[in-house]
């Protein structure tokens, strides 16, 4: 940059960064939720360890271990649940919220790009929160592991009788790959929120859920065929399904690494098409934020 | 190289033209009133500077075009674009930690050394602060930022009388050094005068005055004058009369303190009553803060 005046130098700034650490100022419930409900179900899972010894005891009699798990890809699931609610409620207000309280007057006066804040609030639901969630449900499993050991120790049974029927290790693989191929599938429809955010003032759900649902209608009404209700109701139910039970088929959880196999290549086709839907209506919700007056 | 110049600036919202060809040259280091009732397109004339909305005609601020060259201008610009916008959620301390992550211009000691001034909390959130307190922080963010330009667009509405001084006087005290610009729309004229070194009266999208306050001052004359000397004063031609305790108040442009000391008093008129001469009593007679009864 050209000055005449040369101020002391520029310091080193980090807008997107910031703009992260923004939204997680502005909205608690990213970290808070998760971990609230994470709190009910391990409280839950604590007065139940009462019954822990006869189960184990039960199971190491039998042979068969499968309920020992249950608990633990329960808290699993409740969380992720909850951290996509939370994503979606978020992508809803990410960008009517600042126009609502007129505070993008302010965000606006600072040299931060509308393609930034844009990015920083997509990368909320896509990004921090698989990782809030991750975190949550592995500081959670732990704690549980951590107590389940103390009673079944305090039972005068050996912790490793318990370990060993727990594949926690593999779960968490899981997980690790099922939630950002969760983020990648689930972007198209947080982009779409983004997207609505940016542009109604006011019932931003309506909006979200109108037009597709219209779409799909006049479809259904002209053609008699229901290939747009289709593609979103797999866009929108397909997922967990894909990311978790085996063969992406929703009927038995996943087993084994073959979950993302070459056979499962055209899943992987609609990931990447959902990416790039997801990536023009970014686009588009840039475009519109750049001219957006406050509400 | 002037801070803004602006040629033919057109705005049209609908069939309402805000903006009806505005020239304006703002050189730097100058201190600019924009002075219009409500609907004159000031707001329009800043968003339009500030690269908040589109226009059509010539403008260029720092050399740069607004709408197209936004991001790299906003490094050298700051603004206010109203009171209270503020994100409300957000904590003081949190205020000072985005502004040093995200503007390259911040001195963050310096916001800090403004604050302690006032009886602001760094632990507070803008919601619990006062509106006053609330234009006060807003100010020691802006105001630490070594900017090239500074717009205020109302930045005291609302306020009461004691803070809209200090506002002011702290603005010229702590901030302007004669290299920066600073550019201020309001309607509370009688405040401001003594700040000014510039003034443009905006009045339906055009420009109704522009001069320098040395201008101002040379070419305006107010002269109170008894009811014998009536008659002779309105020989020379006054811009606007009105009466005041049986007395003619008489507003002239280009007279000279010769001509007009014979007749009574003469003295500088009030931009607020030079303002009610130009824009005359089809303006609303509440702007500009006037006890004028219209004549």
């Amino acid at each position: 940059m050209s000055d005449q005046t040369a101020p002391a130098a520029p310091r080193k700034v980090r807008p997107f960064y910031w703009s992260v650490r923004r939204e997680l100022w502005e909205n608690r419930s990213i970290y808070i939720a998760p971990a609230a409900i994470a709190a009910v179900v391990m409280f839950g899972f604590l007065i139940s360890t009462f019954r822990l010894p006869h189960n184990l005891r039960a199971a190491i009699a039998s042979g068969k271990d499968s309920s020992l798990m249950m608990p633990y890809a329960a808290t699993a699931f409740v969380v992720l649940a909850t951290s996509l609610v939370v994503a979606v409620f978020y992508c809803l207000g990410a960008l009517q919220n600042e126009r609502r309280d007129r505070s993008i007057l302010f965000w606006k006066s600072l040299p931060v790009s509308d393609r930034v804040t844009v990015l920083s609030k997509a990368a909320v639901p896509m990004i921090v929160l698989p990782l809030v969630g991750f975190t949550v449900i592995l500081a959670s499993n732990l704690i549980m592991l951590a107590w389940s050991t103390i009673v079944v120790l305090l039972n005068g049974i050996a912790p490793w009788e318990l370990w060993s029927r727990l594949p926690l290790a593999f779960m968490w693989l899981v997980l690790a790959i099922g939630l950002p191929f969760l983020a990648l599938w689930f972007s198209p429809v947080f982009a779409w929120l983004i997207l609505v955010s940016a542009w109604a003032r006011r019932m931003a759900i309506l909006w979200a859920l109108g037009p597709p649902m219209a779409l799909a209608i006049v479809e259904r009404m002209a053609f008699g065929t229901s290939n747009i209700g289709k593609q979103i109701a797999r866009r929108l139910t397909g997922g967990l399904s894909e990311a978790f039970s085996a063969k992406g088929e929703g009927k038995v959880p996943v087993d084994s690494l073959s979950a993302f196999d070459p056979g499962r290549l055209p899943v992987i086709a609609d990931l990447w098409i959902g990416v790039a839907i997801a990536a023009l209506l970014l686009f588009a919700a840039i475009r519109l934020r750049r001219s957006r007056d406050p509400i | 190289m002037a801070c803004i110049d602006a040629r033919g600036l057109r705005k049209a919202y609908g069939k309402t033209l805000a903006l009806d060809g505005v020239d304006l040259r703002v050189e730097e280091g100058r201190i600019l009133g924009l002075i219009g009732p409500n609907g004159a397109g000031k707001s329009t004339a800043l968003q339009a500077i500030l690269g908040l909305t589109t226009y059509t005609g010539d403008l260029k601020v720092l050399g740069r075009d607004p709408w197209t060259q936004r991001g790299a201008l906003m490094n050298d610009i700051c603004f206010i674009a109203d009171v209270a916008v503020l994100p409300r959620w957000m904590r003081v301390s949190q205020a000072l930690d985005y502004m040093a992550g995200v503007h390259p211009r911040f001195d963050r000691a310096k916001a800090e050394g403004f604050l302690a001034r006032t009886t602001i909390k760094s632990a507070s959130r803008v919601r619990e602060l006062s509106k006053g307190m609330t234009a006060q922080l807003h100010l020691a963010l802006v105001m630490a930022v070594d900017a090239r330009l500074l717009v205020l667009d109302e930045p005291t509405l609302g306020l009461d009388l004691l803070y809209r001084k200090a506002f002011y006087d702290s603005l010229l005290n702590d901030y302007f050094d004669g290299a920066r610009t600073i550019v201020i729309s309001t309607h509370q004229v009688e405040e401001i005068q003594h700040i000014l070194t510039d003034v443009v009266f905006l009045d339906r999208g055009r420009v109704a005055l522009s001069c320098s306050m040395e201008d101002f001052e040379a070419r305006y004359l107010e002269v109170l004058v008894g009811p014998d000397h009536l008659a002779a004063a309105r020989a020379f031609g006054p811009i606007h009369e009105r009466q005041l305790f049986g007395r003619g108040i008489l507003i002239f442009d280009g007279a000279t303190r010769e001509q007009l000391s014979p007749l009574g008093e003469v003295r500088t008129p009030s931009l607020a009553d030079l303002f009610v001469a130009v824009l005359g009593p089809r303006t609303d007679p509440r702007t500009g803060d006037s006890q004028e009864q219209a004549a």
